[in-house]
């Protein structure tokens, strides 16, 4: 609430100076006047409470109230307000001394107003007298004094403004005062909230409205700078860092507190005031992103930072260590800040002021002190790296916990870390997610999903879904996964969808460096070690205890909401005590903040809703459109296009398999796919080898990374691009994965199939060619169905593309293992196929057409690469489309479409019929398509399989 | 150091062989490998003292008494614990009544614990253990169709698991897999007994394992000889192997030097 008040205001303010017009105000604001006054006057005790915390009250009754009165006459109003706050501004300078005097007297309102103003005498010490006057007119309301007092100071205000600071200064609460302010603001924004909601923030305003921002950091110290409000996230992480010395800063990053327990990370591409909805801006600088391996940083200082780091976090018993390593680590930490042990210096009793562990005994600090004597000779900075060493091991190390139950209502834990997720309960770890085996992660309400890719026996994704606490968590605990996906996975990070039409849920997506790009970074900086002095951890042990620290304790909230809310609320309070205001601030925001955010929400979701109705209507997914918020979003507008496109396909495929979308995404995949394979597999047929690796350059984007960073790139592929891929690469793996029990007995069949084409060349392959100046054509791509079953010519590139991907996995741990069985069968396979099919007996019938486009496109004419795509379906029929485009010697682009059909079935399909129909099927779409080759395989042990 | 108990239960387990293999065991440990080995007085009482392996976890300092999940066996653990006392490890009991844990089911792989949850093991004794080795994940595995999880499954080098082919052990594998953020290689044998074998690194000798005999399980001795970095000694369980003793069972290995 507070925030976007705070915004409204400044709205009003814009209004006020951009376009008071003073002719016509008049009128208006005479008649309106008593409303405003009423409005003013009743909530003079309520706006500040529901200023500061959108109270029920100030609301419902008040508000609701004023909505009734302002809404009609919101226009009139918003007109009418600037100049009534001009008023106060100007009274207000007059009024310094008063304030002192008030604020001691209890008259808050008085005070918070002068306050308020003062920032926007500052910023506007011009002001027409004649305006002035007017607003006093208008105030007229029960101060007379203010009013004398603005229109004598009206003209006087600059010197005023300056004794009044002075003043504020004395009274050495700028903050205060300022957070004060902002209340205030907030609560005239209350009162014309609506208004303001209207309004749109036409032009930046000429005074630049400040905002204190206090920030604790790691080593116990407050950092407090002055933002302008409207700052995003970066401009005061990059102070922060800019005042830490801190380079590699994107492992970190600025905490706050909301409801006191709940931690967020503020979004550095956003407005602060957007996000933090509190008034008193309290951050923590915190590790966000807890380097795997600390020894990769570049810098000692970054080190240094993540020390302090988990230093609290040990302290705090976030991150569980047994005795042994609490002492181990401790020693290492009196090391780099006490250096080498000192008889003389250190006594027994040296240790106890630091903390090492959460309950930390008398024989531990027996055993810090007997290990710290083991480190002589170690320079601080390889005390610290000996500290990460050992402290990166910790099972718990970069784990971001969050309270959850499974679907049997049981209480766990669920851990967010660089590999994936983790699930415990208790301490046990009871499941596991890695990032490569999670497909999407989404949100609904309170609820949490993964859907992870089926296991090796398993033919279909499943969802597993998590209750949180609420809404707010889900969403937390879903950003917090995109982002740590994105940090560790990916290469780069993955733009936010596009608002389409479609588009549905969040659009938040990780908007830092990755961890790949912030080491290339680092590797380039270039700069002298710097000096930092290494503060003692004395001060955080009893910062721990101590209000600044708040934050840092915090953390711990996290693990222990219920104790941790409080001491957050207290430290709060705490900080901002030493003004009435500022306790008044506190209790209001411990009060309030349950029923603002409430509100906040539902204005936001409100919003969201708007957003994704529209996407609705274009016929996107049912389910999705409330406040679902997926990652990849792309799969459920994939569907909805598909849908359109690919009916067919779709139909037979649906429940169980994704649905492959024939859009330019899928494709790529594909062809990543078929390009590893070709890679992988050069040698296999012409046209599959040519595709492949016309499909690598082509897909340009995609592959480098690819290519690069196999294992980066499939995810990337999948979850930046879209589902898509991973539709198709699921698709693939599942076939993989499931060659022995599948029920299509596809993989089986595929398999031999592979072998002997690789030996024979029995392929069936359709292709059709076109020649298209465009690299792609989604609706050709869309309307080209190739049922391509693993089985045919494809199959050799495709057992290869299917090989490709597990290779890909293999670099993944757990999904790797897996895959790496499959891989072992893939190589069996091509052996066998090299020799013969020794445990099923094959017969294969062949029929080639060939037509010699085909030929020479495929195997002749290496062009110049510009696009390939596949494109895969799978039902009882898998047609596999290729679109590779190439350039044929002058600059001459020809495109050519291949579909490979496989039909494949039991004994009860009529493969003849369903040959014939497939044909058909794909002669309609593309009339100059011609049929290349016709393979019917049969196969008598398992099953009979025909192929086109 | 290591203590090996011995006895053995059990109809038709020729004693005398079964005392035959374990001197043998013994003599392997104490002998060609040089370990300092503490043998427990065998107890007539409690049959399956012999199983020493059950009654406590050892993890670098700490060692965990467990309550075994055979009521039978309860009072094993009183004189493995004094051994350990003596060794001045840091004990942790578990008292908790509704703990059974047995050493069996924990499979430690240097980087993290696996715990079976088996008839003898349960949640709670795993949570123990997981209090109790603060450092290290602790990753549940449901065990079926076997008497504990090291039944099928042992470490076989530094980030070797050996592992069985039977179904339950193939699936436990996978479920170990999949729980950890570690990828291990693994050595599959024919057979589950097999798979249980006692790997040692010792300073001086290297990768050593302690593996079952060709004359027992031929196939699967085949399958350890392959290990080319391993100096394989290759040891007869025949008759404890009747009441599913494995290799494992009969030893609490301790990484410590020991003045007794």
């Amino acid at each position: 609430m507070t925030t976007e008040v705070g915004s409204e205001t400044e709205v009003k303010k814009d209004s006020e100076q951009l376009g008071p017009d003073k002719a016509k105000d008049n009128p208006e604001e005479a008649s309106e006047t008593p409303e405003n006054q009423k409005s003013r006057e009743t909530p003079s005790e309520e706006a500040q409470d529901s200023s500061s915390v959108p109270a029920p009250t100030s609301q419902s009754s008040p508000s609701s109230q004023k909505k009734e009165k302002a809404s009609p006459e919101s226009k009139g109003i918003s007109r009418f307000l600037p100049p009534w706050l001009k008023k106060q501004k100007s009274y207000t300078l007059a009024e310094p001394k008063d304030e002192t005097k008030k604020r001691t007297t209890g008259e808050q309102q008085v005070v918070e107003e002068s306050e308020c103003q003062a920032p926007d005498r500052i910023a506007q010490p011009q002001k027409s007298l004649e305006e002035a006057a007017a607003e006093n007119q208008h105030n007229a309301k029960a101060d007379d004094k203010e009013e004398k007092h603005s229109v004598s100071s009206a003209e006087t205000q600059p010197a005023k403004e300056d004794g009044k600071e002075r003043e504020v200064e004395k009274v050495a609460k700028e903050k205060e005062e300022k957070q004060a302010e902002k209340e205030k603001r907030e609560t005239k924004e209350v009162q014309t909230a609506e208004i303001k909601t209207e309004s749109i923030p036409q032009k930046s305003p000429k005074k630049i409205k400040t905002v204190q921002c206090k920030v604790m950091l790691l080593d116990g110290t407050e950092y407090s700078c002055d933002l302008e409000k409207r700052a995003k996230g970066q401009v005061l992480f990059d102070k922060v860092c800019e005042h830490l010395n801190l380079l590699e800063k994107d492992y970190f990053g600025l905490l706050f507190y909301e409801n006191s327990d709940q931690k967020n990370w503020l979004d550095s591409s956003k407005e602060i005031k957007r996000q933090i909805r509190s008034l008193p801006w309290i951050f923590a600088f915190n590790v966000k992103f807890y380097p795997p391996d600390p020894s990769q940083l570049t810098e000692d200082i970054t080190r240094y930072f993540l020390c302090l780091q988990l230093r609290q976090d040990i302290a705090s018993g976030r991150l569980p260590c047994s005795f042994v390593t609490h002492a181990l680590l401790g020693s290492y930490t009196l090391q780099a800040e006490l250096g080498d042990h000192d008889p003389e210096e250190h006594r027994s009793d040296y240790i106890s002021e630091f903390q090492f562990a959460p309950n930390q005994t008398q024989e531990m600090e027996e055993k810090v002190a007997e290990l710290h004597k083991t480190h002589r000779g170690l320079t601080p900075a390889q005390a610290d790296s000996q500290f990460l060493e050992n402290a990166k091991r910790l099972s718990m190390y970069g784990v971001d916990l969050h309270h959850a139950k499974d679907s049997e209502g049981v209480d766990i834990m669920l851990g967010v870390c660089a590999n994936g997720l983790l699930i415990y309960k208790d301490r046990l770890r009871i499941n596991r997610f890695a990032w490569p085996k999670i497909l999407k992660i989404s949100y609904k309400r309170s609820n949490f999903y993964i859907k992870v890719r089926p296991a090796e026996l398993e033919q279909f994704e499943s969802t597993i879904g998590f209750k949180l606490p609420n809404h707010r968590a889900a969403k937390r605990l879903w950003k917090v996964c995109v982002e740590h996906h994105t940090f560790f996975r990916l290469v780069s990070p993955e733009q936010p969808p596009k608002a389409k039409f479609l588009t549905l849920g969040s659009k938040f997506r990780y908007s830092g460096r990755t961890q790949a790009q912030t080491r290339q970074a680092s590797n380039l900086i270039d700069r002298p070690a710097p000096y930092f002095e290494r503060t003692s951890s004395k001060r955080v042990s009893r910062s721990l205890d101590g209000a600044p620290m708040g934050i840092s304790d915090q953390g711990l909230l996290r693990d222990f909401p219920a104790t941790g809310g409080q001491a957050a609320g207290d430290k709060i309070i705490d900080i901002e005590a030493a003004g009435q205001a500022k306790l008044k601030e506190g209790g209001r925001e411990e009060d309030g903040s349950p029923v603002k955010t409430p509100q906040l929400e539902l204005t936001q979701d409100g919003k969201r809703h708007a957003t994704r109705a529209e996407g609705p209507c274009t016929g996107v997914s049912d389910a999705d459109k409330s406040s679902h918020e997926t990652l990849d979003i792309v799969e459920e507008k994939k569907q909805a296009e598909v849908g359109i496109e690919e009916t067919l396909v779709v139909d037979e495929t649906n429940k169980g398999k994704m649905q492959v979308a024939t859009d330019a995404g899928e494709t790529c995949k594909v062809e990543h796919l078929s390009k590893k394979d070709s890679s992988s597999l050069p040698s296999d047929s012409s046209s599959s080898s040519s595709s492949s690796e016309s499909e690598d350059e082509e897909v340009g984007e995609y592959q480098p990374h690819h290519r690069a960073i196999e294992e980066v790139i499939r995810e990337e592929q999948e979850e930046e691009e879209d589902m898509k891929k991973k539709e198709h690469e699921e698709k693939i793996q599942h076939v993989e994965a499931t060659p022995e029990g599948s029920k299509l007995n596809v993989p089986v069949e595929h398999t031999q199939v592979t072998a002997e084409d690789l030996v024979q060349e029995n392929a069936v392959t359709i292709a059709t060619e076109e020649k298209n100046l465009s690299e792609e054509i989604k609706q050709d791509l869309g309307e080209e169905k190739e049922e391509e079953q693993l089985k045919l010519n494809g199959d050799v590139s495709h057992v290869d593309i299917d090989v490709a991907p597990q290779i890909i996995c293999c670099s993944e741990p757990p999904v790797v293992k897996t895959e790496m069985v499959t891989i072992s069968d893939a190589t069996q396979r091509t052996e066998i196929s090299t020799k013969e099919v020794p445990i099923v007996q094959t017969e294969t019938k062949t029929i080639t057409y060939e037509s010699p486009q085909f030929d020479g496109s495929a195997g002749g004419n290496a062009g110049v690469l510009l696009s390939a795509q596949t494109i895969t379906s799978e039902s009882i029929s898998t047609t596999t489309t290729t679109h590779i485009t190439k350039m044929v010697k002058g600059g001459v682009s020809e495109t050519r479409i291949e579909k490979r059909i496989v039909i494949t079935g039991d004994a009860d399909i009529d493969h003849d019929e369903a040959l014939a129909q497939a044909i058909k099927e794909a002669k309609e779409q593309h009339p100059d398509m011609s049929v290349t080759r016709v393979v019917v395989h049969k196969e008598t042990e398992l099953a009979e399989e025909d192929e086109e | 150091c290591r203590q090996a108990l011995r006895r053995a239960p059990g109809p038709e387990v020729d004693f005398a062989r079964a005392e035959r293999e374990h001197q043998l065991y013994v003599g392997v440990l104490r002998g060609k490998l040089g370990l300092q080995v503490l043998e427990l007085p065998a107890d007539e009482s409690l049959p399956d003292c012999a199983f020493v392996e059950d009654a406590a976890v050892v993890c670098e300092e700490t060692a965990l008494v467990t309550r075994p999940g055979a009521p039978s066996r309860r009072k094993e653990v009183e004189a493995v614990k004094r051994v350990l006392e003596s060794l001045n490890l840091n004990i942790v009991e578990m008292i908790d009544e509704n703990a059974t844990l047995d050493g069996g089911d924990v499979l430690f792989t240097g980087r993290e614990f696996f715990v079976g949850l088996s008839r003898r093991t349960n949640q709670r004794g795993a949570e123990i253990l997981a209090d109790t080795f603060k450092d290290y994940a602790v990753s549940t595995v449901p065990v079926h169709d076997a008497l504990h999880l090291k039944s099928f499954c042992s470490m076989a080098g530094p980030n070797l698991i050996a592992i069985g082919s039977s179904e339950a052990a193939q699936k436990a594998l996978k479920t170990m897999q999949q729980m950890s953020d570690h990828r291990y290689d693994k050595l599959t044998v024919p057979d589950d007994a097999a798979a249980n074998c006692i790997y040692l690194n010792i300073p001086s000798k290297g990768h050593v394992l302690l593996h079952r005999a060709p004359e027992e399980y031929p196939e699967s001795a085949k399958v350890f000889e392959k290990l080319k970095d391993h100096m394989l000694i290759p040891i007869a369980n025949t008759e404890l192997d009747k009441v599913d003793g494995s290799l494992t069972c009969c030893s609490v290995l301790i990484n410590k030097t020991s003045e007794l």
